[in-house]
């Protein structure tokens, strides 16, 4: 089923208005200093620059109504209510242009939990099925970029519906676009484009070895399958995750920025005082907050900035990777070290962790 | 089910299913029966699921938990304490502890709840037919407890001694007092209850509940101890129970953690790759002595 298709530069908008006909696109949008996906119009030239703030609101939104309840005055005993639950929601098809693999990645990091767990998240599930995935290879490697540690990588197609490979300069800059699902096939397909010649898709190749390339010169790739056991190994290392969250002020932006942090609340609002009408409300949380597990007699598990950090990471090279066939639930975006206000850096962490070990390794 | 999930073609609304089993997160609404004050800060309530096809196929086992809420204040985790050979009601009995359980307090009879069940694991009652069974209970911990030893009581034949020690601060904080005096009067039970300060006229043991544990020294041979309570008396409970020579695959315990979704999917409950709400509240202490140290 997989296929290539060729859009030129010039083409992108007209390609993208028709593989996006019905559904809402969301394309990266400069706000201020961030760059945020928003709702696309027709027509209009998306940006291809990197967002700051990945795409993972339009399958996972920040805060979504779970159902709403509307209470009743029981006609034939007034003195009592009725409840109804009204599970309704409005889900719109929809499109994400412009992620990138770490981004599209992180929904099978979610698709993991979300759908095949024990139990279906069926929000989750219809927001994921409404969507499509357009990500864009990534031709030049960020300072903070580390994918190829992780799993992922700059053509990593994982979670992705149609890979874009830009090729060409000039009047020939153009995109390779090839189908990864057959739901991304069908949408290619409707776009009604040429077909990518093998120059142009050998093109695609060379852009992917050599950003493949960069990345390894920046930083050579690791291994990070032995990291799982280390990091438990370190677990009552105090004075070492002391020594890793000394800056940190707990503030929780590495986690919102974070294309894999799925955690959530649930709390429930009114509408008005009386209590008669009001939703339960889902919103993303993060262990790095100091009420993540606060019980209500007082007692909290990990009370300590250095005990959430630790949860952090090794939720995601430790605890996740045991429970998924060992694929680590951090993508290498470096989003969480660009984001953080003091630049606590993940990648020190699952090194010097891994490293210490390997030096002293029955420590 | 996917299908009533997935959107159609052209509708942009889409109805997620209804029922537990379709959406795991949409609660069943339930009527409170009756309440009943245990307590200064405990409340029991029993309810039932409108829905009479919901209730009548309703099944737990002893131990599984269910989120009880209020619509408009919130949701919170309580033990089905109940056993699942009384199904006439689900009950669930709230220390007050903040706004879920303070508002819980405040409901009558007739009003509505939302009930989110059964979640979890339960206790190992099958595995511990023909054993003798030491119960340890340290205040609202008396609740889960209160499943374990209703089944057992009303499959009496299949269990062997069965042994009660239940301990609260004082008098006055001892919850399921109809329970307690049951229990007192069974020749085919042995009943303990202690509190912390006894005033003048209590007949029964003062101290805590580990000092009086090593006092009655129940045998560990064949025997397994099920304990549930306030997290400093199980670690000394814990350790009483080593002295007297059970091993850690002899005791049981529940676990609290802060919980939300109840399915494993919110990622609140964790203890490294375990998750309370999934593989949880039940775990032997030789599964807890294996748990990254983060209780
Ligand atoms: C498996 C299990 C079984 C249980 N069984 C029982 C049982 O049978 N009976 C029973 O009584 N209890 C039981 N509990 C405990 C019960 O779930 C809690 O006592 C209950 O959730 C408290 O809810 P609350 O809303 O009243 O308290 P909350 O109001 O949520 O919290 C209490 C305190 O913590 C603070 N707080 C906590 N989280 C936050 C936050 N995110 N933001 C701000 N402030 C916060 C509040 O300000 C408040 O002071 C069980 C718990 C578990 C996990
Ligand atoms: S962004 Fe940085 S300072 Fe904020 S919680 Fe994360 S690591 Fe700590
Ligand atoms: S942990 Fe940091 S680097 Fe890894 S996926 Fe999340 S934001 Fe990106
Ligand atoms: S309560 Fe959500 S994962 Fe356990």
């Amino acid at each position: 089923m997989s296929f290539a298709r060729y859009i030129a530069r010039g083409e992108l908008a007209r390609a993208l208005d028709d593989m996006a006909r019905g559904r809402v696109t969301y394309a990266p949008r400069r706000e201020g200093d961030a760059v945020v996906f928003r709702p696309r119009a027709e027509g209009e030239e998306p940006l291809l620059a990197r967002a700051t703030v990945p795409p993972k609101g339009v399958i996972f939104p920040q805060s979504e109504r779970l159902f709403a309840f509307i209470r009743e005055k029981d006609p034939n005993d007034p003195g009592h209510t009725t409840v109804r639950l009204d599970s309704t929601v409005d889900i719109e098809p929809a499109l994400i242009f412009g992620g990138r693999p770490c981004d599209a990645r992180g929904f099978h990091i979610f698709d993991r939990v979300y759908l095949n767990g024990p139990h279906r998240d069926p929000y989750y599930a219809a927001r994921r099925e409404a969507t499509v995935v357009v990500t864009l290879a990534c031709n030049k490697a960020g300072s903070t970029c580390f994918c190829h540690w992780t799993g992922c990588g700059p053509a990593d197609t994982t979670g992705s519906d149609i890979l874009l490979t830009p090729v060409g300069e000039g009047a020939d800059a153009g995109f390779v676009a090839v189908a990864v699902t057959e739901r991304g096939g069908a949408v290619l397909e409707a776009a009604n484009l040429p077909e990518a010649d093998a120059a142009r898709s050998d093109a695609a190749q060379a852009v992917h070895a050599a950003t493949q390339a960069a990345l390894d010169a920046q930083s050579p790739a690791r291994d990070l399958s032995a990291t799982p056991a280390r990091l438990l190994e370190r677990f009552s290392d105090s004075d070492f995750w002391r020594d890793m969250s000394d800056k940190c002020l707990s503030c929780g932006a590495c986690t919102y920025l974070c294309p894999t942090c799925y955690c959530f609340n649930i709390t429930d609002e009114n509408d008005g005082g009386d209590g008669m009408r009001g939703r339960r409300l889902r919103s993303w949380d993060n262990c790095m907050s100091s009420l993540f597990t606060r019980e209500a007699s007082g007692h909290n598990p990990r009370m300590g900035k250095a005990l959430r950090l630790r949860n952090r990471v090794g939720h995601k090279f430790s605890y996740y990777p045991q429970l998924h066939e060992g694929v680590v639930s951090c993508n290498g975006c470096g989003r969480c070290i660009t984001g953080c206000p003091v630049s606590v850096d993940i990648r020190e962490m699952v090194v010097r962790a891994t490293e210490a070990n390997e030096e002293t390794p029955n420590a | 089910m996917p299908d009533a999930i997935t959107p159609q073609a052209g509708a942009h609304a889409t109805t997620l299913g209804t029922g537990f089993t379709d959406n795991p997160y949409l609660p069943d609404v339930a009527t409170v029966l009756e309440t009943v004050q245990e307590t200064p800060t405990i409340k029991t309530l029993r309810v039932r699921i409108d829905d009479p096809a919901r209730m009548e196929s309703f099944r737990f086992n002893p131990g599984q938990v269910g989120q009880l809420s209020l619509f408009g204040v919130g949701e919170s985790t309580f033990v089905i304490n109940s056993p699942p050979t009384r199904m006439d009601y689900l009950q669930f009995s709230i220390m007050r502890a903040g706004e879920v359980t303070a508002a819980l307090h405040g409901l009558k009879p007739g009003d509505k709840v939302g009930v989110r069940a059964p979640l979890g694991n339960w206790f190992p009652f099958e595995d511990m037919r023909g054993k003798d069974i030491v119960f340890v209970g340290g205040g609202i911990g008396m609740a889960p407890l209160r499943t374990l030893l209703l089944y057992m009581l009303d499959n009496r034949a299949d269990y062997g001694n069965i042994t009660l020690l239940y301990g609260a601060r004082t008098p006055s904080d001892m919850a399921f007092r109809d329970d307690v005096q049951e229990w007192l009067g069974r020749s085919d039970m042995q009943t303990t209850l202690t509190v912390d300060q006894a005033p003048e006229d209590w007949p029964h043991r003062a101290g805590l509940i580990p000092h009086v544990l090593l006092d009655l020294a129940p045998s560990n041979a064949n025997s397994v101890a099920v304990l549930c309570g306030p997290p400093i008396m199980i670690k000394f409970t814990v350790e009483a129970l080593k002295k007297l020579h059970f091993a850690d695959e002899q005791i049981i315990t529940t676990l609290e953690r802060r919980m939300k979704c109840g399915i494993g999917i919110c990622g609140r409950c964790n203890i490294g790759t375990k998750y309370v709400c999934m593989d949880g509240p039940v775990f032997t202490y030789a599964e807890l002595r294996d748990l990254p140290n983060e209780l």
